[in-house]
């Protein structure tokens, strides 16, 4: 049924329709109005037979969701930024213990300095910690991640991750398709857990495991995440199949055929993406453009075939790792051993810095000639840093950067 | 909602600072025949809402407003008295509205929230929407009398805009 609704309601309503057992919540901006929502669902009653516990953090937030999941009950929760990290143990708790537990991340920076905006630090800090990571470019394709992703994480017994950008997504009012009762009964079989905490047939599930066979658990994660890699593309076929539209997958491509600069980027900025290529295709310039949606696994054949063709590659991505430069890029470069095609990295969008057109067109012109430094930060205030820099080494005493920082651009706007 | 009800695309996104009560927020719309994927704020637009004439004083709220836009104001109040009236003088003379809409919003309502009664005001002058739409995604989102107390209030400023 086609609804203007907003994302995070959108995404309850999705949720509400893999029919959770047990949803624990803790709010935290930019994900509280999905946690709000699923409850307003389970308290009206059109959500039945699931209990939504109120926990008192996010540790114990996903800690309660383990120990539902390893009951044997179909498990949702909800967080963002510095609630993801203050969850970081129970996270990869989850993954270790192989529990099938949906979680979405409404994408949002960490602090210092507090910022309550958009960016991918947060999701980025657990790519490691062996969950699934989908990443939505529309809140139409949040919407049926969530669907996807009960399926996919049940199917392998292993935790997912669907993260959708922070306000850009979350808060947006869009027209959605949101799918019948029905067609996800159908799309999502019932929860059969692969271990399960039962008194009538009691074992333990965590075990200590020492060296003699902690690789070969660890092992079998990886193989988890391989599996996941022939499992997602299925999903969204079937998917198709049952809902007639196209959503998931490992990566969506963009007009890639003949183009020499392919820019690759997660989630919603791709929309944006699109619309400067539309504009420069009209001029002429050989651009295109792929979408990461499934960042782990990370699909590297598939992202591969995609590249290897192109003169260039650019990545915009939401998330930097000091020190090094992109998380993105690094895994696209790894992508690309063996093909000798430069990968520029632009650091984009970070605490909810607008991603405009006119930036983006700018810096693919400038990789279409090759003008672009290995890495770039979009639409950088290079007098602020250099001043900062300045400073810095002048007065020892140079006091709090943010603040600082946060001065000169008072005293910019106002001088 | 309005717009999606006459079978457009629509997309409206919040952006704002601190949390907390009064701080200013700005809100963006995009209507659209085809599907919006652009997610950029709307630096250039077509149409301007101002819920609250003491942001006049304290941004540039026009900024990158187009020479043919439109302006919606909430205010009982002349654009002379506003200290626009030479501003608003360069739009075509039925693209630009001040409408008591906080009053209107009192009458009907008897709350001060401005925000559906200036869709009424909008509706009539940029003549992108019809009043049956606004009225029925008012009542979509606020079922039963708040919804219409609130249709009565942009009903009587779509009114209003219209003759003016």
């Amino acid at each position: 049924m086609l609804i203007q609704m907003e994302g995070s309601e959108a995404v309850a309503e999705a949720v509400a329709l893999c029919r959770p057992e047990v949803v624990c919540a803790y709010p935290i901006t930019p994900q509280t109005h999905i946690v709000e929502g699923v409850g307003a669902l389970v308290k009206d009653g059109r959500l039945e037979n699931c209990e939504f516990i109120n926990v008192e953090s996010e540790f114990a937030a996903l800690s309660v969701a383990i120990g539902a999941s390893a009951a044997g009950a179909r498990t949702y929760t909800a967080t963002a930024s510095q609630g993801l990290l203050f969850m970081a143990e129970a996270v990869y708790n989850a993954a270790g213990l192989g529990l099938p537990i949906v979680m979405t991340i409404g994408n949002r920076a960490i602090g210092a300095p507090i910022n309550i905006w958009n960016d991918h630090s947060d999701s980025m800090s657990m790519r490691d910690a062996g969950w699934i990571q989908l990443y939505a470019e529309t809140n139409q394709e949040a919407l049926d991640l969530h669907i996807q992703a009960f399926r996919l994480a049940e199917e392998l017994s292993c935790p997912v991750m669907v993260c959708m950008d922070g306000f850009i997504l979350t808060h947006a009012y869009e027209r959605l398709d949101i799918p019948s009762q029905q067609d996800v009964d159908a799309f999502l079989p019932a929860f059969e857990p692969v271990q399960v905490l039962d008194p009538d047939d009691p074992y333990s599930i965590g075990a200590m495991v020492g060296p003699e066979a902690f690789t070969e658990v660890r092992y079998l994660a990886n193989d988890t995440q391989l599996q996941a890699l022939k499992l997602i593309p299925e999903i969204g076929s079937v998917f198709k199949e049952v809902f007639g539209r196209e959503s998931g997958g490992l990566i969506h491509e963009y007009m890639t055929g003949n183009a020499e600069t392919i820019v690759v980027a997660l989630g919603s900025v791709n929309g944006t993406i699109k619309e400067v290529i539309d504009t420069m295709r009209e001029d002429g310039a050989a651009i295109g453009s792929v979408s990461i949606c499934s960042f782990r696994p990370f699909p590297l054949d598939e992202l591969q075939d995609a590249l290897k063709d192109a003169k260039r590659v650019v990545v915009i991505e939401k998330s930097l790792a000091p020190g090094l430069g992109g998380v993105v890029a690094s895994n696209v470069r790894m992508a690309l051993r063996g093909i000798n095609l430069p990968v520029y990295t632009v650091i984009a969008g970070l605490g909810g810095r607008t991603i405009t057109m006119t930036s983006l067109q700018e810096v693919f012109e400038a990789a279409g000639e090759d003008r672009l430094p290995d890495l770039q930060f979009l639409d950088l205030d290079h007098n602020a840093v250099e001043h900062e820099i300045v400073r810095a080494r002048r007065t020892r005493r140079s006091g709090p950067i943010a603040e600082n920082i946060l001065r000169q651009k008072a005293d910019g706007r106002n001088p | 909602m309005a717009a999606f009800i006459e079978g457009k695309h629509a997309q409206a996104f919040p952006s704002f600072g601190s949390e907390r009560m009064g701080a200013p927020v700005v809100s963006f719309c995009r209507i659209d025949d085809k599907e919006i994927r652009l997610r950029e704020p709307i630096m250039a637009p077509d149409a301007l809402i101002i819920q609250d004439t003491t942001l006049l004083h304290s941004i540039d709220v026009f900024q990158g407003l187009k020479e043919d836009g439109f302006i919606v104001i909430n205010s009982a109040r002349s654009f002379v008295d506003l200290g626009i009236a030479d501003y608003v003088a360069k739009f075509p003379p039925h693209h630009v509205c001040h409408i008591g809409a906080t009053e209107l919003a009192m009458k009907h309502v008897n709350r001060a929230v401005p925000n559906a009664v200036l869709l009424g005001a909008f509706a009539a002058i940029s003549g992108q929407l019809h009043m049956d739409a606004v009225a029925k995604a008012i009542a979509e989102k606020f079922p039963g009398s708040v919804g219409e107390a609130n249709i009565a209030a942009a009903r009587e400023a779509f009114d209003m805009a219209r003759e003016a």
